[in-house]
């Protein structure tokens, strides 16, 4: 392959950076160029992916299969430990290029409507494009090491763009807690890499894989288990779940770009990048599908009873993420995957939308100088008569969420079911498992569907006034939906199942990453039979919470926001999520603080490092200055006496 | 030959220096009197170098220099402490003791 485009692969990360620091310096430089920014922001994006999807291309036409690693420069040479910056082109960094770059696109796109009138547009970009680098670095890397970089560094941005309109306290907050939480995993991925090191002698991917069997075979479920910790924080799962919904301070598009479709799927890629070791441990896996299962039903039971649309979509991502763990703990690697990129279509879709919903909510609010919540679904309700365009492609991606074939959603989610319910043939746990995915699957119809009753349906809340300013968005964030609402009705084909007469497309072409996994797994094969009866149960399950919905839930006793009765009883419980934020806090900020401010600041530091330490040293000097002051008598007598005396003393010294 | 007479010399200049550096409280006169005391010992080492060679009289050009050079800081010392304090007298020269 002469004219093949896969070394251009450095070009795929460079772009973004690049766009990066065009804009940062035209932040500075002339912060009023918003067509300048505009071009180049979207522009290396749309460069990239384009170079992406050649050099994907390139690789596939090539046979594809084995990966293909280029080299650039030695990055840490510590005698046995030698780290080259290296990017590695294999299929599941293919697949994860494409979803990056692609929907990442978009979103810049969507971004230059949604965010012009913004005084830090600019500044947007330049984050914006960091990310998409760093992102790229995450899935590109071929070493842990160098994924590391792209995983700190989403994390950098990701804190960056949440506090982006960091005036506000409470944006900042939520920056701050996103950084914090994302530490304590980050932490686990580092203890997981030490392990590796020390007992394999090497950090690139392909070396680690293939010694891994005979090699860490002793240490694998405390490798799992920390690396796992590391997913939890970056993709939000129980228990580091906790600062997602709180990211949603940030612009719209940052939360569907950052916070739905790319940076908290990079835990779900890492689990798919280390199935050998995964697989290896089956500890390990049923604890990260355990953990995704439960995540995925309780964060369905939170997002029931909200009100807020952004925070309704937040859980509801954190939900769906746990369905990626189910899948990708299960040992299927590609269904994981699948539902990765499906679910990147149908929420950057979801968030894109209530972006525009709120874009017009904002003006609506803001032309009639209302300082209602934008946010707030009890504010909305029959806003299809004014967006027609958003409601139908909310609709698409809601259907597709809620897993109504043929959609994208309903092949993914149904693939990682029935592997769950395959793997519970061997180990019965999974069962369970598969019926908690099964009734959060009920839970996400139900909710999602209520988010599109209350926001698009039934009578008009925003005001008499305020309604008359709301008008659908412009082509330029109209036309990314557009493209994603083809993405989430269609995405299915990418893997359409053998059982519904598909090829299963993704599944074979990830089989080279993810066969030195499988083969470690029990083999779980259900009859054609029984995968017709589950098909036939996820179907009526997502249509059991839509008609639900539609039944249970009463359009015209809503009320405005500012006019709503507070919750009570189980509504109220699951309202204010669990009270999980309250536990933490009481359980582990506040002994934090405690122990930083009484013990660690006022104990160790005022008490032993100044008190003992600094203080004490000048406390000796000034004593023993003061016995030599005593001294000074002003008689000159008793001044050659102790002369005399010191030089008999030094003469004796001397003379010894 | 005044190698005697020239000791002698030497020894009461030196007794007159300690005498006055002992009794004396002014700091100019303390001071001349400190280098009456290296005078004298200049004088022991110029008589001495008529008998044991000529290494005594390059000693004595040392101890000028450095006497030299004690005269410079130490006046100005005595300069800077009576600007402060408008008095040389040691007695009450004693601010260290607080």
């Amino acid at each position: 392959m002469t004219a093949s485009a896969v070394p251009l692969i450095w070009l795929v990360p460079a772009l973004p950076l690049a766009g990066f620091v065009v804009n940062g310096a035209l932040l500075f430089a002339a912060p009023g160029a918003k067509r300048a920014v505009s071009a180049i922001g979207v522009g290396v994006l749309l460069l990239a992916f384009a170079v992406a999807l050649a050099a994907v291309l390139g690789y596939a036409g090539a046979g594809g299969g084995a990966p293909e690693v280029f080299t650039y420069w030695s990055w840490m040479a510590v005698d046995k430990l030698q780290v080259a910056f290296a990017l590695q082109v294999d299929p599941l960094s293919c697949v994860m290029i494409l979803v990056v770059t692609g929907v990442g696109a978009l979103i810049h796109v969507f971004s230059v409507g949604y965010m012009y009138e913004d005084p830090g547009y600019a500044r947007y970009f330049a984050y914006l494009n960091l990310f998409v680098f760093f992102m790229l670095i995450l899935v590109l890397g071929a070493s842990f090491p160098v994924m590391f970089v792209g995983w700190e560094g989403v994390g950098l941005c990701s804190y960056l763009l949440i506090g982006f309109w960091f005036g506000e306290k409470a944006n900042a907050d939520a920056g701050k807690k996103a950084f914090v939480v994302n530490r304590i995993g980050d932490f686990g991925f580092l203890i997981a890499m030490f392990l590796i090191y020390q007992n394999v002698g090497s950090l690139d991917f392909n070396a680690v894989f293939a010694a891994a069997p005979a090699a860490l075979a002793g240490v694998v479920t405390a490798v799992c288990l920390f690396l796992f910790l590391g997913c939890t924080g970056k993709s939000a799962q129980i228990p580091l779940y906790t600062w997602l919904p709180d990211a949603m301070a940030g612009p719209t598009p940052v939360s569907a770009l950052i916070h739905a479709a790319t940076m908290v799927t990079a835990g779900v890629y890492l689990v798919a990048r280390c199935n050998v070791l995964f697989a290896m441990s089956p500890v390990a896996s049923s604890v990260v599908a355990g953990v995704g299962a439960l995540t995925a039903l309780f964060a369905a039971t939170i997002a029931l009873q909200q009100w807020d649309i952004k925070k309704v979509l937040a859980y509801s991502t954190v939900s769906q993420l746990g369905y990626m763990f189910l899948g990708v703990g299960t040992g299927a690697y590609a269904a994981g995957i699948f539902h990765l990129a499906t679910h990147a279509f149908f929420k950057a879709l979801l968030f894109l939308g209530s972006g525009s919903v709120i874009h017009a909510m904002h003006h609506a609010y803001h032309a009639t100088h209302s300082h209602e919540d934008a946010q707030d679904m009890r504010n909305m309700g029959g806003l299809k008569r004014w967006l027609p365009v958003t409601t139908v492609l909310m609709w698409v991606a809601t259907l597709a969420i809620a897993g109504v074939p043929p959609l994208s959603g309903f092949f993914s989610k149904d693939e990682i079911l029935g592997a769950a319910f395959a793997r519970g043939q061997a180990q019965g746990i999974w069962y369970l498992y598969w019926a908690m995915g099964l009734a959060a699957a009920l839970l996400t119809a139900f909710y999602m569907t209520r988010l599109m009753l209350y926001t698009f349906h039934g009578p008009n809340r925003t005001g008499e006034k305020e309604s008359g300013h709301l008008r659908e968005a412009p082509w330029m964030m109209t036309g990314p939906l557009v493209v994603l609402g083809v993405l989430a009705a269609v995405g299915g084909a990418l893997n359409v199942p053998a059982i519904v007469g598909g090829g299963a497309r993704l599944e074979r072409w990830l089989a080279p990453v993810t066969s030195a996994g499988a083969a470690l797994l029990p083999a779980g094969e259900v009859s054609p039979g029984t995968e017709w009866t589950l098909l036939g149960v996820a179907v009526l399950i997502a249509a059991a919470g839509i008609v639900g919905a539609f039944r249970l839930l009463d359009l015209n006793a809503l009320v405005p926001a500012r006019s709503a009765p507070a919750e009570t009883g189980f509504a109220r419980v699951l309202a204010r999520k669990w009270y999980v934020d309250e536990i933490y806090d009481a359980a582990i900020v506040r002994p934090v603080v405690w122990l930083s401010r009484r013990v660690l600041w006022q104990g160790v530091d005022q008490g032993a490092v100044d008190g003992a330490g600094v203080n004490g040293l000048a406390r000796a000097a000034r004593a023993l200055g003061w016995l030599g002051s005593r001294l000074q008598t002003g008689e000159v007598g008793f001044y050659v006496v102790l002369f005399v005396a010191g030089v008999v003393v030094v003469l004796r010294a001397a003379l010894r | 030959m005044f190698l005697t007479p020239a000791l002698a010399i030497s020894a009461v200049l030196f007794a007159i220096g300690v005498a006055g550096v002992l009794v004396r409280r002014n700091a100019i006169v303390i001071f001349m009197c400190v280098e009456l005391m290296l005078n004298a010992v200049n004088l022991t080492f110029v008589a001495l170098a008529q008998q044991l060679g000529v290494a005594g009289q390059v000693f004595v050009f040392f101890v000028m220099a450095v006497a030299a050079a004690e005269a410079a800081v130490g006046l100005a010392i005595i300069i800077a402490i009576y600007r402060h304090r408008e008095t040389v007298d040691l007695r009450d020269i004693n601010i260290l003791k607080g």
